[in-house]
């Protein structure tokens, strides 16, 4: 596959004959595949082509959000309710909003988001049936709310079915398996301890930047393999990459989104090409995960399909990013809210593993996953037809109340703490779930040795997303703890 | 009345007491036997209570689903005899079975 022809596919039929002219001069370039054409050319050749194609025919809007306070849920007729917006959680409006639907109407339709018409599911047990029967609702082609931007249609493993699932996900498991996991706890440990012990006491610093994401982006690049010093390119890659406004209803531009696409596929290409050449010198691979890709015998050709090359590093780079770096702050939020579990934790640190699943669920740092129906379904008194987008809403199960007792609290000690959705459940459980939890209980456990108070000392600044719920920036104040 | 042993990856050993009917997970959990997680609570849906069911054994536990197989192949320490252990239901047959833990319940 190439990256132009969906768009290609789509366009001809509507474009002017100038523009058909130009698809027939890029066609053969294109068919001869990615091992003539670089990625990231192709990738800019896709930019263009979306950009001429969007002056001279009506392409799909790309819908333009301007915050504005949501109003009080309660004085909306249900059928109005609408969870997509990107503003829910960053307002601050997600629990009454959900809690409604949960209690009147928790298998919800509705029929004119910017997003186009969606189901949403609320309840616990409705979102864990739905998420075990990949025969009834498939996770194709997308498991955002909306597509992605035309002409960069990756492909990755997450929105896949099985059987073809299964292999990529095959091919790639050993990333995080107990082998490697092992090995990475020792490095984890010495960065979390050089970040921390590197950090200010006494005055208000940004929590996000100089933890979170200095973390998140050191483990980053040992996953990749990537180079150390250009470690922060990946965060910001990632950030980009979970942007798309008409994707998550994000603040991103579709030339921000091209450009870093691009840029990315050129250094992640080189990165591969590196790797395969050690590996043809007879170099032994590594772990990483592009030596992972390379010595499987489906994913080694992976790098001439270039829409599940890119697809499958976004996969891993968003993945591995936004959640866990949410999670390590979040956890700063909660125990600021909830100071007796502050008290509790420094008494007793065995919690700490507890907490972590705690944090998980309470912070759930993406809020869903969607699915489409493959047939008619019946879910809680509804009918879902069969092509319908289904999205089961994570952030809202972990909070049900039918499943979760007192959900809206954030205990450290909690019975079942594990008994969350945050990772999923089904064939697409979260891959990198024992990763992240051994990052955040590193921290926590290193955090304790060295702090005797964490403060927030402003409101926390949130993203503008309906997927992913993260800060932008938490300002803190840290005691250091007498020794 | 009967009883299971559980190895846990480290060596220790755990014998619990067969409660015929219930999973084999629930009677881990029930006793307390370290390293199963049960994420999902026994719906065959998180991998968590992954066992090595001992080779002598496995004409006793039963058959194994396309679904468990797909939750198993997700698991890095996938064995030959790897079962999800809430899709076992115990009976007293099983007195004496061994069944090992893996690692890392992923």
């Amino acid at each position: 596959m190439n990256i132009l022809s969906p768009a290609i596919e789509k366009g001809t039929e509507l474009l002017s004959p100038a523009l058909e002219k130009g698809a027939e001069i890029l066609s053969p370039a294109i068919e001869k595949g990615a091992a003539l054409v670089p990625i990231h050319l192709q990738i800019k050749g896709a930019h263009v082509f979306q950009k001429v194609k969007k002056t001279i025919i009506k392409g799909k809007p790309i819908p333009v959000f301007i915050e504005t306070p949501l109003p009080d849920v309660e004085t909306l007729a249900i059928e109005d309710i609408d969870v997509s917006s990107p503003f829910l959680y960053k307002q601050n409006r997600w629990q009454s909003y959900f809690k409604r639907l949960r209690d009147e109407c928790p298998v919800h339709y509705q029929k004119s988001s910017p997003f186009g018409p969606f189901w949403s599911v609320t309840r616990y047990e409705d979102i864990m049936f739905v998420d075990k029967h990949h025969d009834l609702f498939s996770a194709e082609p997308i498991i955002s709310l909306g597509g992605r931007p035309d002409g960069l249609a990756i492909e990755t493993f997450i929105a896949m079915d099985p059987p073809k699932h299964d292999l990529q996900r095959q091919a790639v498991q050993d990333v995080v398996a107990p082998k490697n996991l092992k090995e990475m706890e020792s490095l984890i440990r010495s960065r979390a301890e050089d970040v921390l012990d590197n950090l200010p006491t006494d005055v208000p610093f940004d929590w996000v930047q100089n933890v979170s994401i200095e973390l998140t982006s050191r483990m980053l690049a040992t996953l990749f393999n990537f180079p150390y010093e250009e470690r922060h390119k990946l965060a910001y890659w990632s950030d980009v990459a979970a942007s798309s406004p008409e994707t998550t209803g994000g603040t991103g531009s579709t030339d921000e989104i091209f450009t870093v696409a691009a840029t990315a596929a050129k250094k992640f290409s080189e990165l591969w090409r590196t790797r395969e050449a050690e590996k043809a010198a007879g170099k032994e691979l590594g772990f990483d995960l592009i030596s992972l890709l390379l010595s499987n015998e489906n994913t080694k050709d992976m790098i001439d399909r270039p829409m599940e090359f890119m697809g499958n590093i976004a996969l891993l780079l968003v993945g591995g990013n936004d959640t866990t770096r949410n999670s390590m702050t979040s956890g700063i939020h909660a125990l600021n809210q909830f100071p007796d579990e502050f008290i509790k934790l420094k008494d007793n640190p065995s919690l700490i593993p507890n907490m972590v699943s705690e944090i998980i669920r309470w912070q759930t740092p993406l809020a869903y996953m969607r699915r489409v129906a493959k047939e008619d379904v019946e879910l809680n008194g509804q009918t879902i037809k069969k092509g319908d987008k289904v999205v089961m809403w994570y952030a809202s199960g972990n909070r049900d109340e039918r499943a979760i007792d007192q959900p809206d609290q954030f205990m450290i000690d909690r019975k079942n703490a594990r008994k969350h959705l945050s990772f999923g459940f089904g064939v697409h459980r979260c891959m990198g779930n024992r990763l992240a939890e051994m990052q955040l209980r590193i921290l926590w456990e290193e955090l304790l040795k060295r702090f005797e108070n964490i403060e927030v000392v402003d409101d926390p600044q949130y993203v503008q997303s309906n997927f992913v719920r993260g800060y932008t920036q938490l300002m803190v104040k840290l005691t250091a703890k007498k020794s | 009345m009967g009883s299971i042993t559980f190895i846990e990856h480290s060596g220790d050993q755990h014998a619990v007491e067969i409660e015929e009917g219930k999973s084999l997970m629930q009677i881990a959990m029930d006793n307390g036997v370290p390293g199963v997680d049960a994420d999902c609570g026994g719906e065959c849906a998180c991998g968590t209570c992954h066992v090595i069911v001992d080779a002598n054994w496995t004409s006793k536990t039963g058959n194994v689903t396309e679904e468990e197989t797909l939750m198993l192949d997700m698991t890095p320490e996938k064995a030959d005899t790897s079962r999800l252990s809430c899709q076992i239901t115990t009976t007293e047959a099983m007195d004496g079975m061994v069944v090992r833990l893996p690692e890392f319940q992923m």
